[in-house]
């Protein structure tokens, strides 16, 4: 009998153990944590954070990711970034700069050191 | 092996980018959405502070040892799962409904989310990888039985296999049944049987408690 579902065993197994990680690197954490508060800061309905990240995950699987739980996150940020720029007046050339920023501002730090934003970048 | 513990394995962090494409767009939306006033840096911290260390599947166990023990509460629960839930203090922000589900010997739920991988945050934490992967969204609706055999869970074949899909304003949280031979058991000793599997009902709650399968 053929399935034509995927079989649950081409997640790895580490993915099955009873507690595993809830965030697998710090950004997931802070994406969570945002759009929880701006939720509950009124700027948008769970239930249209529900259809824009579902949304996003079906666009996601019909380009191909195979959707196995660990791009979850990244579907996650993708529709925080559509509904903060629906919701706000911020733009796209002011995600873009501040992360032309960001990425400037990593280089200049020296190893170990906290990477921090100067005043100046800051459009 | 030298005393002094330099880090020089990283060398060459120089070549690449010291913070991933993803962690670039995170700190851009937060520090805009900070300067903003639209969000608080701190709460934010306390927040993710919170799930990761307060908030689990351990809320959700001592919600269903009380219920194992505690008829009355049972009863509440089965009624009004949201306000008996919140009596323990664990309470949804996003003001979704919370609903339980009782296994009997007759029945056994699952819970899944097709659409995005909606979850009962405040009872079990965040959810675990394989919940919002496509695979187990579309099987758990498909073949639960197949689904409920990768997790190494056999259930007898009269048992009817009733499959949830939350959404937006509801969230289910299965009360999986007690295990033979845990009656002189108090309520924290059966916490710690209680798995967070068995809360979304893939596996069922044994005694003496499974030993998690080593990572490979």
């Amino acid at each position: 009998m053929s399935n034509p579902q995927p079989a649950l065993d081409v997640l790895p197994a580490s993915l099955k153990d009873r507690d595993g990680p809830v965030f697998r690197e710090p950004w997931e954490a802070s994406a969570f944590a945002l759009t929880v508060k701006l939720h509950e800061t009124g700027l948008f309905a769970w239930s249209e954070w529900a259809e824009t990240l579902s949304g996003k995950i079906t666009e996601a699987q019909a380009d191909g990711d195979p959707d196995l739980g660990d791009t979850y996150y990244q579907h996650w940020l993708a529709a925080l970034e559509i509904l903060v720029l629906r919701k706000t007046d911020l733009t796209v050339e002011q995600l873009l700069s501040r992360k032309t920023a960001w990425e400037r501002a990593a280089e200049r730090a020296p190893h170990g050191e906290p990477i921090l934003l100067p005043e100046d970048e800051i459009a | 092996m030298s005393s002094h513990d330099h880090h020089h394995d990283h060398d060459h962090d120089h070549e690449h980018p010291r913070l991933s494409e993803l962690q670039l767009r995170v700190k851009a939306l937060e520090s805009l959405l900070i300067d903003k006033g639209l969000v608080d840096p701190a709460a934010l911290d306390i927040f993710i502070d919170t799930y990761e260390t307060k908030v689990g599947p351990r809320n959700g166990a001592q919600v269903v040892a009380k219920a194992w023990t505690d008829p009355a509460f049972k009863a509440q629960l089965l009624e009004d799962a949201s306000a008996a839930i919140k009596s323990f203090g664990f309470e949804g922000r996003q003001g979704e409904h919370m609903v339980v589900l009782e296994n009997t010997p007759r029945v056994h739920n699952m819970v899944v989310c097709t659409l995005c991988s909606c979850y009962p945050w405040p009872v079990l934490g965040l959810p675990p990888v394989w919940y919002k992967s496509a695979p187990y969204r579309a099987r758990a609706v498909n073949d639960p039985r197949g689904v409920l055999r990768d997790f190494g869970t056999e259930l007898p074949d009269d048992v009817e296999i009733k499959v949830w899909d939350s959404t937006a304003e509801l969230r289910y949280l299965v009360l999986p049944m007690r295990p033979a031979g845990t009656e002189h058991l108090g309520e924290d000793e059966l916490v710690d049987l209680i798995t967070r599997n068995s809360m979304i009902g893939t596996e069922v709650v044994t005694f003496p408690a499974k030993v998690p399968e080593a990572a490979e």
